[in-house]
């Protein structure tokens, strides 16, 4: 471990990480990792989580490529230091925030996007030209070992590491002083990484999750249908509704309810099929512990009796059917715990604008999917509920829009990154400011008196007329009455 | 350094609720003790020290419940409201300039001018720079969507976080108390000041005129020392802002890490100087000596802590130092009204001993005198103290400047990096790419070149630290951004649902996405058409 990090602190201080050549390169390496491997990509996902390659492709590699060219195409002009105003006060001179590099990073992947929660953040922390370890998650081997073994062949090994391990490394890790650590994953361990971290000063990055609610409001026919599909297949899409993002629970007005649950069973069946021991396109449970921890979720007997769809499991394989309950009891543990499974509430209300008290009472969630046309409801909603992101009318994309800002707030963490936000993530932005020697103003220097107090109250009000008259000493002239 | 015992009183308080429901039972059996110095549990001190703590965790609780419900209220988010309580601000600074600057005299012996210039006009050019800029700050600001999400349209708003605390130290007790507050109020939170217990008269002078001038349902002084503190870090906030120490700031990212709190720590750390020779020589003096002295007697977190030039030109740079010290401070500096004191006899100690050092004192070129009635050190300059003697690694934080001298003064930049990143970094130079390379190399959370301490005043700059010097920046919009939470907002219809979004899947999907993640139009009609 100190080798490690010594060797990692040794390629930062020689400064070729800092070099945009350096960089790109790096970049470009993500980008051949993600198109030579891609079958072994899909394959380490089938036998982590049993994702389909479309998933996959969709989910893990697409985003990393995405990112990795959108930061590849930008990086020159991120780097580039932004120029600041200043007031004439200060002429001549020029002020500038340039972002350089924080150091040497550590970043936590998550085993439910085991892929690109470990390489998109890893591509901020290289176009940032920081050195970097990454851990990625235990539960994923496939994908962990897969990584371990290939990335090295196609990034600087000298400042870029994988290091494979359980929670005894990471213990061993977060005891090394970091630049700065990035962690996805759950309040219960970020609240360890950040303890940890306050030892060494180090900044963090906390992407967690929390219960993301769906605002359902009324719609009929055709739109209804996209509808569906879209709480679906943000529901059940992602990794199985083991995911960050995904839909927890759905809250709708009661005369809306009963549709709704057809229309959902509907579209699991199409989607996926009606047997449990036959689901394609479905993502399998991580492991045992995490399946007996979802199936537990539905022994409380107020929630067994809500299944309306499914419920069924098949614990040879790990897999836990499309679940849709229709009120559960709100006390139970469904309802206040993060879900991170295949199983659906569906909460019903009078109106649906007593959902905003509804999601208000309980911690900030990562994402509110709020589907509506009604623009009093969307405003209501961006400006009475607090989240990490909103989206309208659609789940999930907002993940891959590397314009928006992806992260917590409260609960569902803080910090954020994508695009130029994970740039900036693993920046820091240095303020200069650049000053000649001509021409120096006698009235900032002691011995203070009556005259250079008066200069500095013109100065810092920027009346700049006052100034000139104060300095030919004709101010008095012309603001006779003026009192002190 | 300012609360010593904080981590020992954090330890012992586990959280107010426990404490108030065990109080009596534990303290008379003396299972849980509070502070080091407790007494036996049959005495009535004990519990009279407990249910004072008890008073205290209980105000705290208040506090942070009242505000919360403010808050949630919702009256805080408008504009109307933010205005509001910036223009107190202003009211508060010119209704009372006179009031403040005595508070700081007595606190601090702070010349009229210093205390002007630093705390009065620095907050209120933040409050007029805010009260000017809200608007645009608060607008949502378009992001660009692309093919991958189309049709759709894209937003990021500023939110408030909620309910958020700012811990002020003593050296700027206004600006940097109300500094942040400005911000805290911008972006539409509500705010709790604990002002440093270590500048009394100004603590007390911002709770009076806070609490008669600013809607007190949102915005609260809390006063206090360590106890207060503790029993405030054991809620849950939003957000922590904390000015002062690293020792100090550990404790506070410590307590933030229970409620998942985001912190922004602004610390301190060794600020160089490094001064080349081919310069103004006149000039620079004058700007170091406003910068180290002429900042509240160099206890200022950006301040120069120690200056790095060449052997060669140390004598010239030394006369020109001393002989400009005179000028502005007069033959005996300390007689000068226009120099601060040092905080208290704590702090008087702390310098004196670097001073007295044996591998120190012999180094004194210049200055040395002290009188601790007074609390006042001279502006003293040191020539070539070793590197291992702590007025080398402890931040000194008063009127001391170590002079290094190197052979080259491109060797400067090694001493520099070796050491821990500091807040500030200053370079006087002409030499085009000795600025470049310093300025490359060195990692400072603010940087001037030709000047010191302005780029606090700049507030289109980024105030904030990095490494041991802290983390998040302030100042101006980031302020606003230090306390909102940008909340990315994504729009969509029902036109354009992709069915290779959705299962079942198939190869022609793989194709499809392909295509689309690429940005690859033609690739997409392909696929499409399934060829």
């Amino acid at each position: 471990m100190d080798r490690l990090e010594e060797g990692l602190r040794k390629t930062f201080r020689c400064g070729k990480t800092k070099e945009v050549g350096w960089r790109k390169a790096q970049l470009r390496g993500v980008l051949k990792f993600v198109a030579e491997n891609e079958s072994k990509i899909f394959e380490a996902l089938k036998q982590d989580l049993g994702k389909h390659p479309v998933e996959a492709y969709r989910d893990e590699i697409g985003v990393v490529k995405k990112s990795a060219e959108n930061c590849l195409n930008n990086i020159e002009k991120w780097m580039n230091p932004k120029k600041g105003k200043l007031p004439l006060l200060l002429f001549p001179s020029k002020a500038e925030v340039l972002p350089e590099p924080l150091g040497t990073v550590l970043i936590f992947g998550s085993w439910n996007f085991p892929i690109s929660l470990a390489l998109d953040p890893l591509i901020g922390a290289l176009s940032a030209g920081n050195t970097v370890v990454v851990k990625p998650s235990e539960l994923a081997p496939a994908c962990s070992s897969l990584l371990y073994s290939t990335i090295p062949l196609y990034l600087d090994a000298e400042a870029i590491k994988i290091v494979e391990g359980g929670s005894d490394v990471a213990e061993q890790l977060l005891e090394r002083r970091w630049d700065k650590i990035f962690f996805t994953g759950s309040p219960r361990v970020g609240r360890i990484i950040m303890s940890a971290a306050a030892k060494h000063l180090t900044p963090v990055t906390l992407e967690l999750g929390g219960k993301c609610p769906v605002i359902l409001d009324s719609f009929s026919g055709s739109d209804f249908k996209v509808v569906v599909n879209r709480i679906a297949g943000g529901k059940w899409g992602p990794c199985a509704g083991q995911a960050c993002i995904g839909i927890d629970y759905v809250l709708v007005q009661q005369k809306s309810a009963l549709i709704l649950v057809e229309l959902l069973k509907n579209c699991i069946k199409r989607f996926y099929g009606d047997n449990v021991k036959n689901l394609q396109s479905i993502c399998r449970i991580v492991n045992k512990q995490h399946f007996e921890r979802v199936c537990n979720l539905l022994e409380d007997p107020g929630v067994a009796a809500s299944i309306v769809y499914g419920g069924s499991f098949d614990r040879e394989n790990l897999m836990i059917e499309p679940t849709i309950l229709l009120d559960p009891p709100l006390d139970a543990q469904i309802m206040t715990e993060e879900i991170f499974g295949p199983l659906l509430p569906i909460i019903t209300l009078d109106k649906i604008e007593e959902s905003i008290d509804f999601i208000n009472e309980r911690p900030k969630p990562l994402a509110i999917y709020a589907f509506t046309k009604n623009n009093k409801l969307k405003k209501q909603i961006m400006q009475e509920t607090s989240s990490g992101s909103v989206t309208f009318n659609d789940a999930i994309i907002q993940f891959i829009c590397d314009a928006l800002p992806f992260g917590g707030v409260g609960q569902s963490g803080f910090g954020r990154y994508h695009g130029k936000f994970s740039f900036d993530t693993f920046s820091h932005e240095k303020a200069v400011l650049h000053r000649s020697f001509f021409p120096e103003l006698e009235p900032r220097y002691p011995p203070w008196n009556d005259f250079k107090l008066e200069f500095i109250r013109l100065a810092y009000s920027f009346n700049y007329i006052g100034l000139l008259l104060h300095l030919l000493g004709l101010r008095r002239l012309f603001t006779p009455n003026r009192s002190r | 350094m300012i609360w010593c015992t904080a981590p020992m009183s954090v330890k012992f308080w586990p959280n107010g609720n426990n404490i108030r429901q065990i109080s009596c039972t534990r303290a008379r059996n003396n299972v849980f003790c509070f502070h080091k110095n407790a007494v036996t549990p049959e005495n009535s001190n004990h519990s009279f020290v407990v249910e004072k703590k008890m008073a205290i965790i209980d105000d705290a609780e208040s506090v942070v419940k009242e505000l919360r419900s403010t808050y949630t209220s919702g009256k805080t988010k408008s504009y109307e409201w933010r205005i509001s309580q910036l223009k107190a601000i202003m009211k508060i600074l010119t209704y009372h300039e006179k009031d403040i600057l005595e508070a700081l005299r007595s606190d601090l012996n702070k010349p009229e001018h210093e205390a002007f210039v630093h705390e009065i006009a620095g907050v209120s050019s933040s409050c007029k720079f805010a009260l000017k800029e809200l608007h645009r700050w608060m607008k949502p600001e378009k992001a660009k969507t692309t093919i991958i999400t189309f049709p759709s349209s894209a937003e990021i708003v500023s939110e408030p976080l909620g309910v958020v605390l700012v811990i002020s130290p003593w050296n700027y007790p206004i600006y940097l108390g109300l500094d942040p507050v400005i911000g805290a109020i911008a972006a539409g939170n509500t705010v709790v000041l604990k002002p440093s217990e270590m500048a009394p008269a100004t603590s007390s002078v911002l709770s009076k005129l806070i609490s008669e001038y600013m809607d007190t349902s949102a915005v609260k002084v809390v006063e206090g020392a360590v106890p207060e503190t503790t029993a405030l870090l054991e809620q849950r906030w939003d957000k922590i802002l904390y000015t002062g120490n690293g020792k100090v700031g550990r404790i506070v990212l410590a307590a933030a890490a229970k409620h998942l709190t985001p912190v922004l720590l602004e610390l301190g750390g060794k600020s160089p100087v490094v001064v080349d020779s081919n310069i103004n020589i006149k000039v620079a003096a004058r700007r170091i000596i406003s910068g180290k002295w002429g900042c509240n007697s160099g206890q200022t977190c950006v301040a120069p802590d120690y200056l790095i030039t060449t052997k060669e030109f140390a004598p010239k740079l030394i006369s020109a130092l001393t002989s400009e010290i005179e000028k502005l401070y007069g033959k005996d500096p300390m007689k000068s009204h226009d120099l601060s004191s040092i905080i208290n006899g704590h702090h008087f100690d702390r310098l004196t001993k670097l001073l007295d050092d044996d591998k120190v004192s012999e180094k004194v070129v210049f200055g040395g005198q002290r009188d601790k009635t007074k609390l006042k050190i001279a502006p003293t300059i040191v020539l070539d103290v070793p590197e291992d003697s702590s007025i080398m690694n402890e931040e000194i934080f008063g009127p001391i400047l170590p002079i290094l001298t190197v052979n080259k003064i491109e060797d400067s930049i090694g001493i520099i990096i070796a050491k821990e990143k500091p807040l500030a970094a200053y370079l006087f130079t002409n030499d085009k790419k000795l600025k470049e390379e310093f300025i490359r190399s060195v990692s400072a959370g603010g940087m001037a070149i030709n000047e010191t301490n302005l780029q606090l005043v700049e507030l289109n700059l980024p105030f904030g630290g990095v490494g041991e010097s802290g983390m998040g920046a302030y100042h101006g919009k980031f302020s606003f951004d230090a306390f909102s939470h940008k909340k990315g907002v994504l729009l969509r219809n029902f036109l354009g649902d992709v069915t290779a979004r959705y299962p079942p899947y198939s190869s022609r999907k793989l194709q499809f996405l392909k295509a689309v993640l690429s940005n690859d139009i033609l690739g997409i009609f392909r696929a499409l058409l399934g060829r």
